[in-house]
């Protein structure tokens, strides 16, 4: 690519928003998912008794649901980016390229 | 379990998940090798079956593969979901499931603990690396790190980080792949380790990523395939309740220790103990740094990051890392109620236990009985040939990557500065592969006897303090230069090697120093091998006012143009 051409596309609007939502939306999951994991990790050096309570009256504590709903989770914050991304960054590219490209 | 020092069963439980069967572990402790066991036909019948089929695969393959750029990406025309089950194919290891599973039977809610932390990195690099990684690179992760650094430097740090994690990553699975065989198979350990290292070379040399793509997809399939039949059938006989699966578990534990002469109140609660966290997180430096060493080795893995250049746009790249999480979160899931339908299923049966109340076989054999249990021989005999199949297909990647590495990395930009052709450096890959190969076989027969626990955590902690670091900051901060990132990626590599050589598990353990002389006392050097890496690439980068790095900041902006919109990447090459 040029100089000139690259300088056309940084300076189109379509590409400074795109590249804010991404950065930003990708830092904020990020964090997201870092909260969730360290916090649980954390949960499980600092309060074993909270963890090994059990939930009613069977033998199923706070440990299962807990340890399923990081795992259910990640698969879902995951599934929240690719979502957005596929919806909203890639029609954001496609007019950067359309406009630039002609 | 419990009855063993902490120490002990952390590091048990350590090994049993990275990959590699608990009971060679046990090996260097003196608590018995894997035992041989009675030949097996109809596993073996049915992993020649599996061979003979990807032998067909493979030549299919190896009429596609003519350029340099067909073996590298399979001519990058390998869909998102495809990739996606290649990626958990490349991910799930054998051991993985048969040690996360038997984790799971000795310590209940322990073991899921290890599968959430294998789990966490995928939406690191979702988030920060997958679309960026192929906007702006070709064949290898050094293509994304060098895209606006000098070549020479950054290339041989990116070839040394990609070497040092496949090596330690392939002895972890030839070794693992021994011990599984003969414990499967009934065949010798040497037997076994020739044969995974011949099979993964015709399907790398021949058919390149074609092969070794759908190699990991049939592997995946089939253990994924496997594991929810294993899955069904346990939660089908408790009435699809996980309440009673927990309270018949619960049970069989409490009975385990009042039979071992627990008075009913302590039996109880070492029953009940497999429904909360044990003893795995000691200290919460050692948790955090073995979390982060995880979550970002994932995102650091050469032979994972090299799936991201088989796809033809940003977008599959995309839905392939979420079809790999969703598969890989799936599978963790199965090994978990697997984990626990063995305590109720194999533990309570005298036909799968020793005269101690031993698994027959060691301890890693908890899905595998588990397997007879539900299923019968013929199921047994399935799930043995997928074990093997699966290490054949990580063994693939890994070298695969290797050969990249070598071959475009370092011949290809390095000696023949970017002007090879693609005949030459596809042939230069090829002798790589056979070497790799050679190595990897010869190291294998080498380590036989070896702690080789910590090889797959090395592999990891390197991945997340060299290669991760440096990819992150090429990529995303734009006043990083080569100095800065061949600097801080070395000073990430050499301090997690040695720290960890140092730690209790490796200075300790394999080395044989008296307890409590290890200088560094953490579980896994991540957390500081890793702020060593990025402080030293900022210092670095920072200080750096030759030409050189102002070329470096000045191209910034070309590569975040591309690595933004795609506009200017190399397409599916090869179409």
């Amino acid at each position: 690519m040029d100089n000139d051409l690259i300088l056309r596309i940084a300076n189109h609007p379509s590409y400074k928003e795109l590249k804010a939502k991404r950065t930003s939306f990708g830092m904020r999951l990020t964090l997201a998912m870092m909260v969730v994991y360290y916090g649980f990790v954390l949960l499980v050096a600092f309060n074993k008794p909270l963890l090994a309570t059990r939930l009613g009256d069977g033998v199923t504590t706070y440990a299962m649901p807990i340890g399923f709903g990081v795992i259910i989770f990640t698969i879902l914050i995951t599934a929240v980016y690719v979502r957005r991304a596929n919806r909203e960054y890639d029609d954001l590219a496609e007019q950067i390229s359309k406009a630039v490209l002609k | 379990m419990s009855r063993f020092p902490l120490s002990l069963r952390q590091l048990l439980t350590l090994a049993a998940l990275f990959g590699v069967s608990a009971s060679i572990w046990a090996a260097g402790a003196d608590l018995g090798q894997t035992d041989k066991q009675p030949t097996n036909w109809t596993a073996i019948g049915m992993f020649a079956v599996f061979v003979l089929f990807t032998f067909g695969v493979t030549k299919w393959a190896a009429a596609k593969t003519k350029s340099a750029a067909d073996f590298y990406t399979g001519g990058g025309g390998i869909t998102g979901f495809q990739n996606g089950l290649a990626i958990a194919g490349d991910y799930m290891s054998a051991a993985s499931f048969l040690g996360i599973s038997a984790a799971v039977m000795v310590g209940g809610f322990d073991g899921l603990i290890f599968s959430i932390g294998f789990l966490v990195g995928w939406p690191i690099v979702t988030f920060l690396l997958a679309e960026r990684l192929r906007n702006l690179g070709k064949f290898t992760f050094a293509d994304v790190v060098s895209f606006r650094f000098a070549q020479t430097p950054v290339r041989i740090f990116a070839a040394s980080g990609t070497l040092v994690v496949v090596a330690f990553y392939l002895i972890a699975q030839m070794v693992g792949a021994g011990q599984l065989i003969k414990l499967l198979f009934g065949l010798e350990y040497w037997i076994a380790v020739v044969l995974v290292g011949s099979l993964m070379m015709v399907y790398v040399l021949f058919g390149g990523m074609t092969a070794t793509t759908w190699v990991q997809i049939i592997k995946a399939v089939l253990l994924l395939g496997g594991a929810t039949f294993m899955a069904l059938m346990v939660m089908s006989s408790f009435g699809f309740s996980p309440e009673a699966m927990f309270a018949k578990a619960v049970e069989v534990k409490t009975g385990i220790a009042a039979a071992a002469g627990k008075p009913p109140a302590a039996a109880a609660a070492q029953g009940f103990s497999i429904m909360g966290p044990g003893g795995f997180i000691k200290d919460p430096i050692s948790a955090i740094s073995f979390g982060m060493a995880l979550m970002f080795g994932t995102a650091g893995l050469p032979h994972i990051l090299m799936r991201f250049f088989t796809v033809p746009n940003a977008k599959e790249a995309r839905k392939s890392v979420l079809w790999a999480t969703t598969w890989i979160g799936y599978f963790y899931l199965l090994t978990f109620i697997i984990g626990f339908g063995a305590i109720s299923f194999v533990l309570t049966n005298p036909q799968f236990l020793d005269a101690k109340g031993g698994l027959l076989g060691g301890g890693n054999m908890a899905a595998i009985h588990l397997a007879n249990a539900v299923g019968g021989n013929v199921f047994l005999g399935f799930i043995s040939a997928v074990a093997f199949a699966t290490i054949l297909a990580v063994v693939a990647g890994l070298t695969l990557a290797g050969a990249a590495a070598v071959s475009h990395d370092i011949y290809g930009v390095v000696i023949k500065g970017g002007k090879a052709d693609s005949a030459a450096e596809l042939k230069v890959s090829r002798l790589t592969t056979v070497a790799l190969g050679i190595v990897a076989v010869l190291l294998g027969i080498a380590f036989e006897k070896q702690n080789i626990a910590f090889m797959v955590s090395l592999a990891f902690a390197i991945a997340a303090s060299a290669n991760f670091p440096v990819l992150l900051m090429s990529v995303l901060w734009k006043d990083c230069t080569t100095r800065g990132a061949v600097v801080g990626g070395f000073l990430g590599l050499v301090s997690s090697v040695a720290l960890t050589v140092v730690s209790p598990s490796v200075w300790e353990v394999t080395l044989g120093n008296p307890k409590g002389s290890a200088l560094f006392p953490f579980q896994s050097p991540a957390l500081f091998s890793m702020t060593l890496a990025f402080v030293g690439i900022w210092l670095f980068s920072i200080l750096d006012k030759s030409p050189r790095a102002a070329q470096d900041r000045a191209g910034f902006l070309a590569q975040q143009v591309r690595s933004e919109t795609g506009i200017g990447a190399s397409g599916a090459s090869g179409h």
